[in-house]
């Protein structure tokens, strides 16, 4: 599949806001974590805005945007849908939690704006859980149709969320960032797991080959001509190829730059205090590097079972 | 009414004839224009309701050329129309032809990741998506003549490869063909469920070409001297 990069920078950008916003409001709601009125309120303003950075660099990859407000009304059907009526839902409860921290003055909030921060823990989740699905859902990318898709949109977005908290709280010189390193290193664990049983199950191939997609079973079948001199839409859209040096190549700067690197940085910081914040924000832009090489090999990796009629034997 | 087509892949030339009558004549049709980007520099491409590509099946001399033209499936399982978030995209009740609302899509290519067959392209210049309306727009007409009530394609075809009808109704022409014919889906194990079928192409003797037997010693004989005494 061709990488979008539009499409690649809203789930990085999003996700790692969506992530900030539920660690946060947990910690907030079920104090786990002390936290300044201050933090809090700059922590949920920097979230909601990666998320409409995210959001806005969506409709980037529209061919026909004027029609965007339509996307809304298959909510019974399209996770496509869905994912974008909890994004928009998400706000509302967002903005009445941060007005809530905003009108009390020590930041200890009644039961009413913690409701409305869980509520909007949830819609974050389901937004998460909606954008796995987008692609989860696909039967034509065998590499895409699985639980771990979702899993791993949800589980970087945690982590991602995580590191980015780690540098605020390190800013405001926290005593409680012991706890969140610890929590951080948990979830960049879990991720790396994660992708790490994604990339192995990836290497299986599909059912379809160009004998189901031809439907001549008994013998061997190939293309002779694709038909077509140029280009054209189903080449562009499906037929991306990069040479398998350079997937590899990029696979190492995932598990280094999105797993490994931050997590040695995060375990520092935790340790010698001293430079934590120059130690949190490299986790966190080095993080930043690996997730987007992440989503960049979940594309380039996936095969459309069209590449069937242009050649490919399996996918 | 489960309309769809039958093709028939014993008799299909790969001439490209269907591509370009239905390139012709939707491009004027409800979801037309079919636009073409630079089509007389050196890099021309386009829209196309219908592509064929030419395969060979087995190894020589047991090996055959098959010709395959591609549409939509009109599929009864359309994940196409299930992915849609605007709706653009639907299958309609009555007769289950699949069909893209040009004034709702909003060119997100979601469709086209969910149909497994490339039926589905952008057109670039409109920002919408466009594919095969299975000739909504003249099956219908009452104004043409009985005969001409099928789609630009199957009316063009020079082999006769293309068959149109109701698959629902067990006595029509293609579900009669498919009967007896064995017809098949193209990639049944994804459960789409195409409507379109494929007709393989009919057993044959495989013909000598290339090889021929191996001659005995009298015959090799005979022509060493024929062609000495020729010199
Ligand atoms: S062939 Fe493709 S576009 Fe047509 S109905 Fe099936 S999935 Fe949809
Ligand atoms: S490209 Fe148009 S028809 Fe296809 S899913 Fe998007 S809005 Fe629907």
């Amino acid at each position: 599949m061709h990488p979008a990069f539009s499409v690649i920078a809203f789930t990085v950008s999003s996700g790692a806001g969506f992530g900030l916003y539920m660690l946060l409001v947990m910690a907030h709601v079920f104090g786990f974590l002390t936290m300044e009125r201050g933090t809090i309120i700059t922590a949920t303003i920097l979230a909601m805005v990666l998320i409409i950075a995210g959001l806005l660099s969506s409709t980037q990859h529209l061919a026909n945007p004027k029609n965007a407000w339509r996307a809304f009304f298959r909510f019974r059907t399209s996770w496509l849908s869905r994912e974008g009526v909890f994004a928009v839902l998400f706000f509302p409860f967002a903005m009445l939690y941060l007005l809530g921290v905003f009108l009390s003055d020590t930041g200890s909030i009644g039961f009413f704006t913690k409701l409305m921060g869980l509520f909007g823990v949830m819609l974050a989740f389901a937004t998460l859980f909606s954008q796995g699905m987008i692609y989860g859902c696909l039967k034509t990318i065998k590499q895409w149709n699985t639980p771990l898709t979702p899993t791993n949109y949800i589980l970087l977005a945690f982590a991602t969320g995580a590191l980015l908290f780690n540098l605020l709280l390190a800013m405001n010189g926290h005593e409680s960032l012991g706890m969140m390193g610890g929590i951080t290193l948990g979830l960049i664990f879990i991720a790396m797991i994660a992708k790490g049983i994604y990339y192995f199950w990836i290497r299986t191939p599909s059912s379809s080959s160009i004998n189901t997609a031809t439907g001549f079973a008994r013998g061997k079948v190939r293309l002779l001509d694709v038909g077509h001199t140029a280009g054209t839409f189903l080449t562009e859209e499906f037929g991306y190829k990069t040479a398998k040096g350079q997937l590899n190549i990029l696979k190492v700067v995932v598990f280094a730059c999105g797993f490994f690197i931050p997590f040695l940085l995060t375990t520092f910081m935790v340790v010698g205090a001293s430079a934590a914040v120059f130690s949190a924000l490299l986790a966190f832009v080095v993080a930043m590097v690996g997730i987007t090489a992440e989503r960049w090999l979940f594309f380039a990796e996936a095969r459309h079972v069209v590449n069937l009629y242009h050649g490919a034997q399996r996918t | 009414m489960k309309l769809g087509l039958v093709v028939d892949l014993d008799v299909c030339v790969g001439c490209h004839a269907c591509a370009v009558s239905c390139k012709q004549w939707n491009t004027s049709g409800t979801t037309g224009p079919l636009t073409d980007y630079a089509p007389y520099d050196e890099d021309p491409s386009g829209v196309w309701f219908n592509r064929v590509r030419h395969f060979e099946v087995g190894d020589f001399p047991n090996s055959k050329t098959v010709n395959m033209p591609m549409s939509c499936m009109h599929c009864e399982q359309a994940d196409c129309v299930d992915v849609c978030p605007t709706g653009a995209s639907y299958k309609r009740a009555e007769d289950g032809i699949v069909l893209i609302d040009q004034d709702k899509c909003m060119g997100c290519n979601y469709c086209s990741w969910a149909c497994p067959y490339g039926a589905r392209e952008l057109d670039r210049d409109t920002g919408t998506m466009k594919k095969c309306t299975l000739c909504v727009d003249r099956i219908y007409d009452e104004s043409l003549n009985e005969i001409d009530r099928q789609p630009s394609c199957v009316i063009t075809c020079p082999a006769h490869a293309r068959h149109f009808g109701d698959f629902d109704d067990p006595n029509s022409n293609v579900s009669t063909l498919v009967r007896e014919r064995g017809g098949h889906q193209l990639m049944p194990e994804l459960g789409y469920s195409p409507t379109n079928h494929y007709l393989p192409p009919r057993i044959m003797k495989p013909q000598q070409t290339a090889e021929t037997p191996r001659k005995s010693l009298i015959s090799s004989v005979k022509d060493w001297v024929n062609q000495s005494v020729a010199r």
